[in-house]
């Protein structure tokens, strides 16, 4: 998918282009997310995890300026987010909304052309070509969009969102009902952005996606639960570990790995692997290696525990799910 | 052109691609007109030349206004809530367009077929009349000041039926509730026009100039009050 939207805007950009401060919205009782507090630069993408019903899609319309918040503050591309900013926070940003709410009896470029004449945009044709350009659909334009598969939908939605050259672009599960390769292409295209500094704020539920395309990610279950680069979450719930396989057990392997530098604790797992809690990767492992020839182990594995940013998110999940049974 | 013009533009030339997409749309708009008229049309092609001279006196083919007064309501109550049951609504909200803009691109996609379908029937209504009816009882129908009186009232109609069709559009949660309601808000002109068909009302010029100027404040702040009514909040959440 060939990348070939450019930034518009050249003006200076100074702070950040999203930030919120302790953002919180109420629907009478119900509370839809409070106390959200994040700043993200332009040309980073933050990736916007969360369960069902966590307030995501919420968060998206309050920042969008389709509804307002009931407390804190927040700006959008470089302006606050106030009502009478409205209209200059839409020319500004684009929402690539879940479901995309195409009209089906207007063709591909029919859709594009209302939305380019709702942005008022001065070369609307040219847009509207380098979108379908970008999103691979240009032998399809004149396509009744209720005759499009879910996934054609989907890249005409993204399309649309391409067509005013954005500088904050939130996307809603982008890659949704897309086949792998459609999906790889949508991630290069969302790579190509960042790289001429568009801001990406990207909620989507495939953690992989997640944890691939984004420089942070934020974790949010009516509140924020995390935020950080997926790397420094996973060093912040789970401890380093080492996980040592060997063809038998070892006989007396506290004499082995008892005091081994770098080493907090260590344990046999379930299936006989040895699980080393470790404080440096650097140091114990090769410490480690050092012991186990020593003990003339036969050792078939040593490698560092990885944990996915889907563990991250089970975890801080989990907790809530605890915390609200208790 | 202003970039306001430019955005109540697209809006009214989307809903004109899909009124010609779905012909069936103002097919049906032509069809519920000509039933409107076709018993009142038949008895007056059945009349005989010596009515003639009552007919002279009243206005009979005023009922022809209720056309405009409930025409409109087939396709501006769809406008707001339609676009909202559709997933349509949220994407054109998430633009810079104002809701007022969007408010008169809908408006004015609703009244100019409503208007041109008005029109026919009543040009359809004419023709018949001249060609069939006795030519006593056609020169009473179709005078000179009935006509102007037609012409004048018909757009005038037709803008408080698209407002009244809107308004109940964007408060409502259901297109068949909408369209229910935008009907029953063409009904009050319909019975001043019918009081005027049947003589309960006599027509004169300064009752015209009344009524004309009162639908014409209506169609003025129409716009304001459909724009104060509309709640971006409300139609994106369901909340409020």
């Amino acid at each position: 998918m060939s990348a070939e939207i450019e930034m518009a805007s050249g003006e200076q950009r100074s702070g950040p282009a999203l930030s919120a401060e302790r953002l919180t919205k109420r629907f009478g009782e119900r509370v839809a997310f409070q106390d959200v507090s994040f700043a993200i630069g332009y040309g980073e993408i933050f990736g916007f995890l969360g369960p069902n019903g966590a307030g995501k899609t919420t968060t998206v319309r309050t920042l969008g300026t389709l509804i307002a918040p009931t407390s804190g503050a927040a700006t959008v591309a470089g302006l606050p987010l106030t009502t009478e900013n409205g209209v200059r926070i839409r020319q500004r940003i684009a929402i690539m909304p879940e479901a995309p709410g195409l009209y089906l009896r207007l063709t591909v470029a029919e859709n594009l052309e209302c939305f380019a004449g709702l942005y008022a945009l001065p070369d609307p044709h040219q847009r509207i070509e380098r979108a379908l350009q970008a999103v691979n659909l240009a032998g399809r334009a004149n396509d009744l969009c209720g005759k499009l598969s879910k996934g054609l939908r989907q890249r005409v939605s993204l399309a649309r969102a391409l067509l005013n050259d954005a500088e904050v672009l939130f996307l809603d599960e982008p890659t949704s009902g897309l086949d792998p390769v459609a999906a790889h292409e949508v991630h290069e295209l969302i790579v190509g952005l960042r790289e001429r500094g568009v801001t990406i704020f990207l909620t989507t539920h495939r953690l992989e996606e997640a944890e691939r395309l984004c420089d942070r990610v934020a974790l949010l279950n009516t509140t924020l639960r995390a935020i950080g680069r997926p790397d420094e979450l996973r060093r912040q719930l789970f401890p380093s570990a080492l996980v040592v396989r060997t063809l038998t057990p070892l006989t007396e392997p506290s004499h082995v790995f008892d005091g081994l530098p770098a080493v907090k604790s260590w344990r046999q797992d379930a299936s006989g692997a040895y699980v080393f809690t470790i404080t440096d990767a650097a140091i114990a492992a090769p410490a480690l290696t050092r012991a186990l020839v020593a003990a003339d182990a036969d050792v078939l594995s040593l490698a560092e525990s990885r944990h996915s940013l889907e563990d991250v998110y089970l975890e801080l999940i989990d907790e809530d799910v605890e915390a609200g049974a208790q | 052109m202003s970039s306001s013009a430019t955005r109540v533009r697209a809006i009214y030339t989307k809903e004109v691609r899909e009124y010609r997409r779905n012909g069936s749309i103002i097919a049906g708009m032509a069809i519920i007109g000509v039933i409107f008229v076709i018993v009142p049309l038949i008895e007056f092609i059945a009349l005989p030349a010596s009515t003639s001279t009552a007919l002279h006196n009243g206005d009979a083919l005023a009922y022809m206004l209720g056309i405009p007064a409930l025409l409109p309501a087939f396709v501006a109550a769809y406008a707001v809530v339609g676009e909202r049951q559709q997933g349509t609504l949220e994407p054109a909200l998430t633009t810079p367009i104002r809701k007022e803009e969007l408010l008169l691109g809908k408006a004015l996609a609703a009244f100019v077929p409503s208007l041109i379908v008005s029109y026919a029937v009543y040009v359809l209504v004419l023709a018949c009349i001249k060609l069939l009816a006795q030519p006593a009882v056609a020169s009473a129908l179709i005078e000179g000041s009935d006509v102007l009186a037609q012409l004048v009232f018909t757009p005038l109609l037709v803008g408080w039926s698209v407002w009244v069709s809107i308004a109940v559009s964007t408060r409502s949660s259901d297109v068949r509730v909408a369209q229910q309601f935008g009907i029953l808000g063409g009904f009050p002109p319909i019975f001043v026009t019918n009081f005027i068909a049947f003589g309960a009302i006599h027509p004169s010029l300064g009752l015209a100039l009344i009524l004309a100027a009162a639908l014409l404040i209506f169609d003025a702040i129409g716009w304001w009050i459909v724009t104060a009514a509309f709640d971006r909040e409300r139609l994106i959440t369901g909340t409020r």
